[in-house]
């Protein structure tokens, strides 16, 4: 038979094609925290930014009862015991004052951002061709924010975009305010690990009745070895506002594995609306299942306000290990989820991914559209949960959930949790689940493309409805990563 | 332009073509006719390159290339279209985005220049009114809830915009009504009769022939080409079956 031996060919052209290109260090001086977790790192974290106590007695007694806590084991995921002492809570280029302006910045560190193609010199995103939207970013390094751009324009339209770092220094009520309000403290292992340690993220603030001018981003780097990145994210919505962030993510590529835990709380008031997309591509491990990052993230939204609204879009590709569900409290009269995600594992890749969309308001309204691809000899699980309260009077969800299965050693799982408590309410589930077929494949070689492209379209079209959720620069890139995270997939 | 010398070619394990040759010259249109599993499928697919159907024994070359060496898109590349009989649906890819990068592919591999996406569309508009389907068809998913007729008017508009050198079409003809024959049949002399083009109508009935007057007709049966002759072997066999007409 000729058929698993073409396959075999066309999988070798695939993963000729691409390695994972972020994969490279940056070689720069580093200060780190002593190795280790205990009072004494968070002490040396909370020093090293120049934190109010407030902030200090909020750390230790996060980390006092993350000690008492253990690790979730629910998920369909195998995680190998992690080894907390073993570990860099705290790694930061080397500087001499703070940084004046951006030419001040670490060249290494420019040239790391441009290898990756983020903007980070206002110049060159006005240079950009006329008309290209602008974006402002804040690039995380390891466990500092080392730019933020377009700071003065945000500042005229009174939106506050800082690291949170600085937030916590300029703007500690806003900060204390919202901080922990909508993933508490004790929420779970790895939030209150975060709670503990995270060393740094970013604040936006985007006031009444204020479109936010254009679209802030964020762009985490992982460089230092055997170092976690634990950063944390806030961003407010008041009345009225609209804002919509991105979110991008990679790391070196390295034989060990780092541990990411993240935290992302999003608040949005009366009428306010959150767009918040993910490209999430941190370095997957080698075809073997070696090294890779652990995802472990807590985002979590409150839609507070009456007509708020917050829409969730993450496009997961990276990370040997993913656990995260984008969830949205939905409180507010009329208030509207949504979660839109496509999320690919291949080689040895484990995600347990979905979110929550809790309706304790009347009229609240959900969408979850979630797109699993697996290949290789991974596992993919959508986990998901509607609650609708008692109070949540005509609240609706709809939800689809779509699995494309490449070859036969990987797996899908969908597991809907749903809770209703009020007779109006109305939820709505629907999943499938396909293999990309021979027929597909040949359909689409026989028009004229080769395997590795007629992959990337069929994928391509199976995460559609998702996809075109992203702002478009985004999208493109989503796209491009799809192909290339299925190399070696066909089969 | 296509000549097959002794095609011997197995599906799983079993042998299928038997030692099948056949010849067709540039502008010749041919018809294969043959009972159920003489292998007329098995050839198209064979010749397409697709997988699970191997060649064991002989040869098959176009305008001189060895097809049966080539993998299935460079076999496109190669001027070989294949209409299928049953075309496939691919979700969230609408046949505008499928058929623009097939055909660049397709470019790219010949060393020409892809066309931009305003060249495509007036190509694709032409190629569409040609065969009779609105524009707005072509912008919806590959295949995706288009009844059987539409699915074969869609392939024919396919061959129309990749413009083969050679096209076997598997069955077009089947789940037609007479209208859309008529259509599919004219798109067909239209797009395909021309003097440095051929093409291989895999067919049961004769009725297509009515509107695409075959140079040849060859009778299949056990995988090996029984009878060759002119059009009037297709109406004999209308008239008397296939059992009369390879017995005599």
């Amino acid at each position: 038979m000729s058929a698993p031996l073409k396959n075999a060919d066309a999988l070798e052209a695939v993963r000729k094609a691409s390695d994972y290109e972020w994969g490279f260090v940056s070689d720069i001086e580093q200060e780190f925290a002593p190795k280790g977790l205990s009072e004494e790192t968070v002490r040396f974290i909370s020093a090293k930014k120049n934190e109010p106590s407030w902030m200090l007695d909020w750390r230790l007694k996060a980390y006092r009862h993350w000690l008492t806590m253990e690790a979730p084991d629910w998920a369909k995921l195998d995680v190998p015991p992690i080894d907390y002492q073993d570990a860099y809570y705290y790694a930061a280029p080397k500087k001499k004052e703070e940084l004046g302006s951006l030419d001040d910045l670490d060249p290494e560190i420019r040239r790391t951002y441009e290898k990756l193609g983020i903007p980070i010199e206002e110049q060159k995103v006005l240079a950009n061709v006329a008309g290209a939207p602008r974006v402002a970013v804040d690039a995380v390094f390891d466990s500092v924010s080392v730019a933020t751009t377009f700071r003065k324009e945000l500042e005229e339209a009174g939106v506050i975009f800082r690291s949170i770092s600085e937030a916590i220094r300029e703007f500690p009520d806003l900060v204390k305010k919202w901080l922990g309000r909508v993933v508490p403290m004790h929420d779970n292992y790895f939030a209150t690990l975060n709670c503990a340690v995270f060393s740094d993220g970013t604040f936006v603030y985007v006031p009444e009745g204020v479109r936010c001018p254009m679209e802030l981003s964020t762009y985490f780097r992982i460089n230092a070895e055997n170092t976690g990145q634990f950063e944390r994210t806030l961003i407010v919505a008041d009345k009225g506002a609209y804002v919509s962030y991105l979110e991008g993510c990679t790391a070196p590529q390295r034989d060990e594995n780092q541990l990411h835990a993240a935290v992302v709380e999003l608040v949005a008031l009366d009428d306010a609306e959150i767009k918040y997309s993910t490209v999430q591509n941190w370095y997957p491990g080698d075809a073997e299942g070696k090294g890779g990052i652990y995802n472990f993230v807590t985002k979590r939204a409150l839609c507070q306000g009456r007509n708020s609204k917050v829409s969730w879009t993450q496009v997961e590709t990276g990370s040997a290990i993913t656990w995260k569900y984008p969830s949205c409290v939905l409180n507010g009269e009329n208030s509207v989820g949504e979660f839109y995600s496509v999320a690919v594992t291949n080689n040895f890749q484990q995600a347990d991914t979905g979110t929550k969309m809790i309706h304790n308001g009347k009229n609240s309204r959900s969408t979850i559209v979630s797109k699993g691809i697996s290949a290789g000899r991974s596992n993919g699980t959508y986990r998901g949960l509607v609650r609708m309260a008692a109070n949540a009077e005509n609240a609706r969800n709809f939800t689809q959930c779509d699995s494309l299965l490449l070859g036969n050693r990987c797996g899908a799982h969908t597991v809907p949790y749903i809770e209703v408590r009020n007779p109006s309410a109305i939820v709505e589930h629907e999943a499938t689940t396909s293999k990309i077929s021979d027929d597909q494949l040949f359909y689409a070689m026989q028009r004229g493309l080769d395997a590795e492209s007629a992959v990337s379209l069929i994928v391509n079209g199976f995460a559609k409805e998702v996809l075109q959720q992203l702002p478009m620069e985004f999208a493109v890139e989503a796209q491009k990563l799809l192909g290339i995270s299925l190399e070696g997939s066909v089969g | 332009m296509l000549k097959i010398e002794n095609l011997h070619a197995t599906v799983a394990d079993k042998p299928i073509l038997k030692g099948l040759s056949l010849t067709i010259n540039a502008g010749e249109i041919h018809a294969i006719m043959g009972p159920n599993g003489a292998g007329k499928s098995t050839l198209a697919y064979t010749l397409g390159g697709r997988p699970g159907y191997e060649p064991t024994g002989g040869g098959a070359t176009l305008l001189g290339q060895d097809l049966l060496a080539m993998e299935p898109h460079e076999r496109a590349a190669a001027g070989l279209f294949l209409g299928f009989q049953y075309p496939v649906e691919i979700p969230g890819v609408s046949n505008v985005q499928f058929l623009r990068e097939a055909l660049n592919s397709q470019r790219r591999a010949r060393g020409e220049e892809p066309l931009s996406a305003a060249e495509f569309l007036r190509l694709a508009r032409e190629k569409a009114k040609l065969l009779g389907m609105d524009m707005e068809m072509l912008k919806r998913p590959v295949n995706v809830g288009f009844s059987g007729g539409e699915k074969k008017r869609a392939e024919m508009v396919h061959m129309g915009i990749l413009d083969p050198t050679l096209a076997i079409l598997d069955e077009t003809d089947s789940g037609l009504d007479i209208d859309a024959l008529k259509t599919v049949g004219g798109g067909i002399n239209a797009i395909m009769r021309a003097p440095d083009k051929a093409v291989l109508l895999i067919t049961h009935y004769q009725r297509l022939l009515d509107y695409v007057k075959p140079d040849f007709v060859h009778i299949l049966a056990d995988g090996r080409i029984v009878r060759s002759g002119g059009p009037e072997l297709a109406l004999a066999l209308e008239r008397e079956g296939y059992a009369e007409v390879i017995a005599a």
